[in-house]
């Protein structure tokens, strides 16, 4: 992004979670996590873990397998059919891609946000229960109430209360990036994945996504890939920095930002190269 | 500009000129060609049901000079020398000739219905006022003048002129008792007739499965019989109303002079041409017009209506849009979303898209071959055993006829359909995996509705192809004139094994299989009209929908 970012409160900053990395419970586990798509390989040797109910940050220049690695996280890369993964990743100590797992269940647990807002040509109340639909919930008590909660969730509520049943494709992108929030938190997931949620949007929109993602961690973990550094300072808990597929610094985001241990981090997040 | 000489203009052809006329002239002669098209359809086929006026005319053959009443159907100019040249001796000397292809009707009498006629030798042309012309069931149209009406034979004392006014009440007690019997015929006796062959062939079931206790055939026997004693009933019934309709007759004197006497049951309509006002022309055209639409055929096709082809037409397309639909989408579904992307998928729908350019007739034949003969043929022998040798699905039929057309159009939309799932981006299906749906849920309640104008799309594409195809239809099921509607008050109500009428194939029929060119050759413009508008409508009811259904996924068009 080249436009200034937005400013920050200082109660937002100051929300940031103590950063003991060792006393985090994990949520998710990669032991050697490797991709390959057809012969070239996209990620090496990724060991990393993700801390429960915790804001996680991936940062990288363009290429560099970070939306790759998001994308393993709920097997969205089974869609592309060369792709072959080796080592393992566990999500609370299962492996997701063993062959007893149910794709559609885990996808259930690892909610996805996408770099681009991707509302279903519906109105906006059949977007957020398009996901409890598809659980067989069907009573229109349960599905008004879940509904509105989750459009609370994602602070989009006060704006659409009156146009429920306007096509969402109606809604301007800030909205609408929110509008997918809220249906990704509307069936309760555990994780939240948002590949660069806020990259479409412009600051005002962005600024209210980074509150809402900040808001979120209360209830759920969540990874978020980014190329904009200062978000990624501003909102995440803890931060992993990849390079040409390689995770090459892992830590609490002050520490990373401030004091990276590794020479390419410096180099990157001083804008020697990216 | 004229102080700078160094630049200079393009040649004419780089400036694009040359090629946007090319473009426009392209376009320019292709709506000149259709509209064009359209417009002789519709005028030849549209004048044909407007009251034309009557001639009488004295007209010298060469040998005698005689009496001529008829309508002008066509005039044409011809070199002197061609008219000399076929025999007919020539008044005046003009180089040119005007020739009039005249209807005189009145063919039992004339032998035949049209003459030519030559201008020079038209000594003189007189538009009587009280002509009279009688569309009649059998003959053709009549042309004379009203002497006299006959009750039981004996003619009526009444004055010449309230003659006119006679004819039409007692044509119109004619139409009413024509209804009545017309709807026993069909109505009723159709009814018994149904109910007792069912019968037969419960019995004829019974006596293949060797069942011989008496107890059900007295049953068939007592239904045969009470069926029968109905059956009598509205026999006597309608001999009566034959002995009444036939009760009142006319005497109508012809060009020749001849008095003939016409029967009233044989009169459809009876009207004076040069009598009536525009605004009586436009309501009798309107009338005559209503009645092509709604009527069923007369004499060999030339004459009435083409309702039962109308019918067909419709019925056989809409069935064939009801199974296209699903074969193609669903075979669509699994071309491009569930089959592995490789050289024999490829392969396959290189198949399919050479298929829609595979010749119509071969898929008749396939048709006749597979459908009647192979399915047809099986259906019978394990389903209708009992009317065996007579086929009933085992000969061509609506069913067959739909289902050929089906296969002839399912290629376009597979290949509509495909076009449609490619281009739902992936953001719309990974955002409805991402919610935990499985594929075929994302499927079902994302991507189809989504694709649902391509696959209008398509339908639409198979309905103009559908609705125009003649050749594979005379292979598997249309006759010249069929005897009953596929639709009827009959349980099951929808007879899929009867054989129906296509408009198309009755433009052939009426056309060139016709005994009366001359007088079948407006219906032939006429029904080749109502089959571009049945064709304009079915179609434009598609694109209604699509248009519908579009504007609710319109997001396509942005993404």
């Amino acid at each position: 992004m080249t436009m200034a970012s937005p400013k920050i409160s200082q109660d937002v900053l100051l929300n940031r979670e103590s950063q003991n990395i060792k006393s985090e419970a994990p949520c998710f586990e990669c032991k050697d996590f490797g991709l390959y798509y057809g012969s070239a390989q996209a990620l090496k040797n990724i060991n990393l873990f993700i801390p429960e109910k915790r804001v996680t940050a991936f940062i990288g220049p363009s290429g560099c397998g970070k939306s790759t690695l998001l994308r393993c996280m709920n097997r969205m890369n089974d869609l592309i059919d060369s792709v072959s993964l080796e080592g393992q990743m566990f999500l609370h100590g299962e492996d997701i891609n063993s062959k007893s797992v149910n794709v559609a269940e885990l996808r259930r647990k690892v909610g996805m946000v996408f770099q681009k807002p991707n509302p279903f040509p519906k109105t906006v109340y059949e977007n957020v229960a398009y996901g409890l639909r598809l659980q067989g919930v069907n009573k229109k008590r349960v599905l008004d109430e879940r509904v509105e909660w989750a459009l609370k969730g994602a602070a989009l509520w006060d704006e659409v209360k009156d146009r429920l049943q306007d096509n969402a494709l109606g809604l301007s992108g800030g909205q609408q990036q929110r509008l997918v929030i809220a249906r990704a938190i509307a069936i309760q997931p555990e994780v939240i994945l948002l590949d660069e949620p806020a990259s479409a949007l412009d600051p005002i929109s962005t600024l209210k996504i980074e509150e809402l993602i900040i808001q979120l961690k209360k209830d759920y973990t969540v990874v978020i890939v980014t190329h904009n550094m200062q978000q990624a300072a501003r909102i995440s808990d803890y931060t992993a920095f990849l390079y040409l597929g390689e995770l090459i610094e892992f830590d609490a985001t002050d520490k990373l930002f401030t004091n990276p241990s590794d020479k390419k981090t410096e180099d990157y997040i001083t804008g020697r190269y990216g | 500009m004229s102080s700078n000489k160094k630049i200079h203009k393009d040649p004419f052809y780089k400036s694009g000129t040359p090629w946007i006329w090319l473009n426009a002239g392209a376009v320019t002669v292709s709506v000149i060609v259709v509209v064009g098209l359209l417009v002789l359809i519709a005028f030849r086929g549209l004048g044909h049901f407007w009251p034309k006026t009557v001639y009488e005319i004295e007209y010298d053959n060469g040998t005698d000079i005689v009496q001529v009443i008829g309508e002008r159907v066509e005039t044409e100019e011809v070199p002197r020398q061609r008219i000399i040249e076929s025999g007919i001796k020539l008044k005046g000397d003009q180089d040119r000739i005007e020739r009039s292809l005249i209807k005189v009707g009145n063919r039992e009498v004339l032998g035949v219905d049209f003459m030519l006629t030559v201008a020079p030798n038209e000594l003189n042309v007189k538009k009587p006022n009280d002509v009279l012309v009688l569309e009649r069931t059998q003959w053709g149209n009549s042309y004379g003048y009203l002497n006299a009406i006959k009750e039981t034979g004996e003619t009526l004392s009444i004055l010449d002129a309230e003659l006119q006014q006679e004819l039409g009440g007692r044509l119109k007690r004619v139409l009413d008792l024509r209804e009545r019997i017309e709807h026993i015929e069909k109505a009723d006796i159709g009814a018994i007739n149904f109910k007792l062959e069912k019968l037969r062939l419960k019995k004829r079931g019974l006596e293949l499965d060797g069942i011989t206790e008496p107890k059900y055939y007295d049953q068939i026997k007592s239904k045969q019989n009470e069926y029968t004693a109905d059956y009598e009933t509205l026999k006597k019934e309608l001999d009566t109303l034959y002995r009444e309709i036939a009760r009142d007759s006319l005497i109508l004197k012809v060009m020749t002079g001849q008095e003939v006497e016409i029967n009233l049951s044989n009169i459809v309509k009876a009207y004076q041409p040069n009598n009536m006002s525009l605004g009586e022309k436009v309501i009798f055209y309107i009338k005559t017009f209503w009645g092509f639409m709604t009527d069923d055929p007369r004499e060999a096709n030339t004459e009435g209506g083409i309702f039962p082809a109308i019918f067909g037409t419709v019925l056989t397309v809409m069935l064939m849009s009801i199974v296209v639909t699903p074969f193609g989408v669903i075979a669509a579904i699994y071309l491009r979303e569930y089959a592995k992307q490789g050289l024999f998928t490829r392969l396959v729908r290189i198949s399919v898209n050479n298929l829609a350019g595979v010749p119509s007739i071969v898929y008749g034949v396939f048709g006749l071959g597979f459908f009647v003969y192979v399915v047809g043929g099986t259906i019978d022998e394990l389903f209708f055993r009992e009317a065996l040798p007579a086929p009933t699905f085992g000969s061509g039929g609506l069913l067959w006829a739909s289902l050929t057309l089906a296969l002839l159009t399912v290629p376009v939309v597979i290949v509509a359909t495909e076009e449609g799932l490619s281009r739902i981006p992936r953001s719309i299906r990974e955002g409805s995996l991402a919610l935990g749906a499985t594929k075929a849920e994302t499927l079902w309640r994302t991507v189809l509705p989504m694709t649902s104008p391509a696959i209008m799309t398509g339908l639409i594409l198979a309905i103009a192809r559908a609705a125009g195809e003649v050749a594979p239809l005379m292979l598997v099921g249309v006759v010249k004139l069929a005897p009953s509607l596929p639709l009827d008050g009959n349980a099951p109500f929808i007879h899929l094994e009867r054989k129906f009428m296509h408009l198309g194939f009755h433009i052939y029929d009426v056309g060139f299989q016709s005994p009366n060119v001359e007088a079948a050759r407006p219906l032939v413009y006429a029904t080749a009209l109502i089959l571009v508008i049945v064709i304009v409508i079915l179609n434009l009811a598609a694109i209604f929908t699509r248009n519908h259904l579009r504007e609710k996924y319109k997001d396509l068009e942005q993404s």
